[in-house]
């Protein structure tokens, strides 16, 4: 089974942060890391690959510092890596960003499976997988918080709702994204670090691509930002005070007016 | 490169520095310089500079979409078991107040399978024309065919605006949609509104875990789609006096079909109230000390029709199922009352919750970081208030 799995290098969140005094953002020592939600389609993506065999792929688009996140799912445990990054493709939104993914998808040809996190932490659009599987024309199933059964031609997964999950066969090649309660991501070993430290990361570029190049980067993009401002603060809050009994009956008082 | 800064023009004032995300500007000899590893031409910096120095130059589309063939404002209305579901009427309130100001009319677009009290229902909500294409193969959502019929009838009748919820359907479907159109899209929108010049959608929402909002446009391409969380918008009143047109659509067979095949759909029990619709949502985190404890949780949230949430401490100790978990790496959720038990607030609850309209936190640290959301805050014993609380709800409501 060959398993492609895209990621993206984020911001911790925690620590992007806005100065209360000067409104603007903290950024001084933002780390960045994979973005959580992949953490599990890595995970995923090497037991199944640990209990099918074949291999796995890591795939990235971003900036060349964004070769670090691909060395770091190599230490967990993936195969190969390839590193989407050039000039062309800054600016992309969700639209020419799973565009460009697509087409290394593409190009890579051979595989089963394309593993996304639901949604990144920073952009929280959750756009990107679908729009992968749009492009490609691949089936998907989204939210997927377990794989039942996978043969070499179709799995049975369950997908998270609002109310529950259904469950879901699909046909291979598809595109699965998947949520936190999938698995529990390893940590890297000693091994798996040396590795990361050695391997061969593929870049790939505009030219490596059979690219439209109407289509990628800011002038591809449909959207684009006009503002960026910071939300309106949270009205400071006011602590109860009292015996249980008393704090209670305030309590009530706040609530009852909401309820119908 | 597409951005660049007019030298003549910049005083090194630093107000570029202050919005750049990417911590991409440095002043040098009292000039901006950008760093074009770092910068993603997000183009915060354009507006926020003071005297026009930064220019980021954005092509024009080569294959240009005639704008003007593009009119009316379209809600993707959600059915799950042949109910429509709460946010298409929330979406459609606030389409009522896009089309006003665009001079255009309302349609939802209704796919499932004998639907005919929703279709009057939506009508008497506020769609002044409902597509409805009703096929057995519809009945539920599955991501291909909802697609393809979706996409069939934006290229057919081009309306200027769509609308979705940020469901786990609408932002499966609708992103799919939005590559086969070529459209632009923007997910989980706090604010819509029309730019009263260029009568284009202004679509903001947050990015960074909510720490900034981004007003984010797409004026050279259609349909315009953006999806909305839950209870963003007050759902519109239904009434029976509004009359409205049905239009029926029937699709070719091939476009029906699906390469995924939905085998059984399981409810869980717990989630009685599902959280995302829930108007108050009452939530446990490791302050509830044992699983059983969250029996006070439910207790409380059963008498006042709410939904249980729960961190991811409580979640990761395995007290309650991840479907209830809120926060970064569960749900997002903003419902009127958000009562945090036991939580102490760590960044990743909070970008989950803080759009709440009131929050409540009790919690037996004073200096637990949920207090610094909350509107209201309780410092002691939820074992004590939380029954006296269940109490005193029952009596208050029997009346």
């Amino acid at each position: 089974m060959n398993i492609i799995v895209c990621i993206k290098q984020v911001p911790e969140t925690t620590e992007v942060r806005i100065n209360p005094e000067t409104n603007t953002l903290i950024r001084e020592g933002v780390k960045s890391m994979i973005n959580p939600f992949d953490m599990y389609a890595i995970e995923e993506g090497i037991r199944l690959k640990e209990n099918l065999g074949g291999k796995t792929t890591v795939i990235t688009m971003g900036p060349p510092q964004a070769e670090s996140a691909l060395r770091d799912a190599i230490a967990m445990g993936i195969d190969e890596a390839i590193l989407l990054s050039d000039r062309a493709f800054a600016g992309s939104d969700t639209w020419a960003t799973s565009y460009t993914l697509a087409k290394a998808i593409e190009k890579i040809k051979d595989f089963d499976l394309v593993i996304c996190g639901k949604q990144a932490s920073d952009g929280d659009t959750a756009q990107v997988g679908p729009g992968i599987a749009s492009h490609l024309n691949l089936p998907q199933v989204t939210y997927v918080k377990k794989i039942e059964e996978i043969k070499e031609k179709t799995c049975r997964v369950q997908r998270m709702t609002e109310e529950g999950y259904e469950i879901i066969q699909a046909p291979l090649p598809a595109l699965l994204t998947v949520v936190k309660e999938i698995n529990t991501p390893r940590l890297p070993s000693l091994r798996g670090m040396m590795r990361a430290k050695q391997a061969k990361v593929l870049h790939w570029m505009t030219k490596d691509l059979d690219l439209n190049s109407e289509f990628i980067g800011l002038n591809g993009s449909p959207t684009q930002v006009v503002k960026i401002f910071t939300p309106p603060q949270r009205p400071s809050g006011k602590m109860l005070q009292g015996e249980p009994q008393e704090i209670a009956e305030k309590l009530v008082e706040i609530i009852k007016p909401e309820l119908h | 490169m597409p951005i660049g800064i007019i030298i003549e023009k910049c005083t090194g004032c630093t107000l570029c520095i202050k919005v750049c995300p990417f911590d991409a500007i440095r002043i040098m000899d009292k000039k901006a310089v950008l760093d074009l590893d770092k910068c993603n031409l997000c183009g915060a910096c354009v507006p926020a500079c003071k005297f026009k120095a930064i220019l980021l130059e954005k092509e024009e589309a080569k294959t240009k979409v005639n704008v003007s063939d593009y009119k009316g404002v379209w809600v993707f209305a959600e059915q799950k078991k042949g109910k429509v579901q709460p946010v298409a009427y929330e979406l459609i309130a606030k389409a009522r107040d896009l089309a006003a100001t665009l001079g255009t009319e309302v349609a939802a677009v209704l796919l499932g399978d004998r639907l005919e009290e929703e279709i009057q229902e939506l009508i008497w909500r506020g769609a002044d024309k409902v597509y409805v294409v009703e096929k057995r193969e519809l009945a539920n959502f599955q991501d291909e065919p909802y697609t393809h019929i979706l996409v069939e009838l934006i290229k057919k009748y081009k309306p200027e605006i769509v609308l979705c919820g940020a469901t786990s359907i609408g932002r499966s479907l609708i992103s799919r949609v939005a590559v086969q159109i070529r459209a632009g899209l923007t997910a989980d929108c706090t604010g819509l509104d029309i730019d009263p010049q260029k009568k284009i959608l202004l679509q903001t929402r947050p990015a960074f875990g909510g720490n900034i909002m981004a007003t984010i446009i797409s004026p050279d391409y259609r349909p315009q789609m953006a999806t909305v969380r839950h209870k963003v918008f007050a759902e519109s009143v239904s009434d029976m006096k509004r009359k409205g047109k049905i239009i029926r659509e029937n699709f070719d067979n091939a476009l029906l079909a699906s390469h995924t095949q939905l085998l059984d759909i399981i409810d869980e029990i717990e989630a009685t109230v599902n959280m995302a619709e829930a108007d108050i949502i009452v939530s446990g985190g490791r302050g509830m000390q044992a699983p059983e404890n969250f029996k006070l949780i439910k207790d409380l949230a059963q008498v006042l029709g709410a939904a249980v949430g729960s961190s991811r401490a409580a979640v990761d100790s395995g007290w309650m199922p991840y479907s209830h978990q809120v926060g970064q790496t569960g749900r997002t959720v903003s419902p009127k009352i958000y009562i945090a038990c036991g939580i102490s607030g760590q960044i990743q609850h909070l970008v989950g919750m803080q759009s709440s309209k009131i929050i409540i936190a009790i919690n037996k640290d004073p200096d637990a970081p949920i207090f610094k959301v909350a509107n209201y805050g309780v410092v002691g014993d939820l074992f004590q208030i939380l029954p006296l609380l269940t109490r005193k709800f029952q009596e208050v409501l029997k009346k």
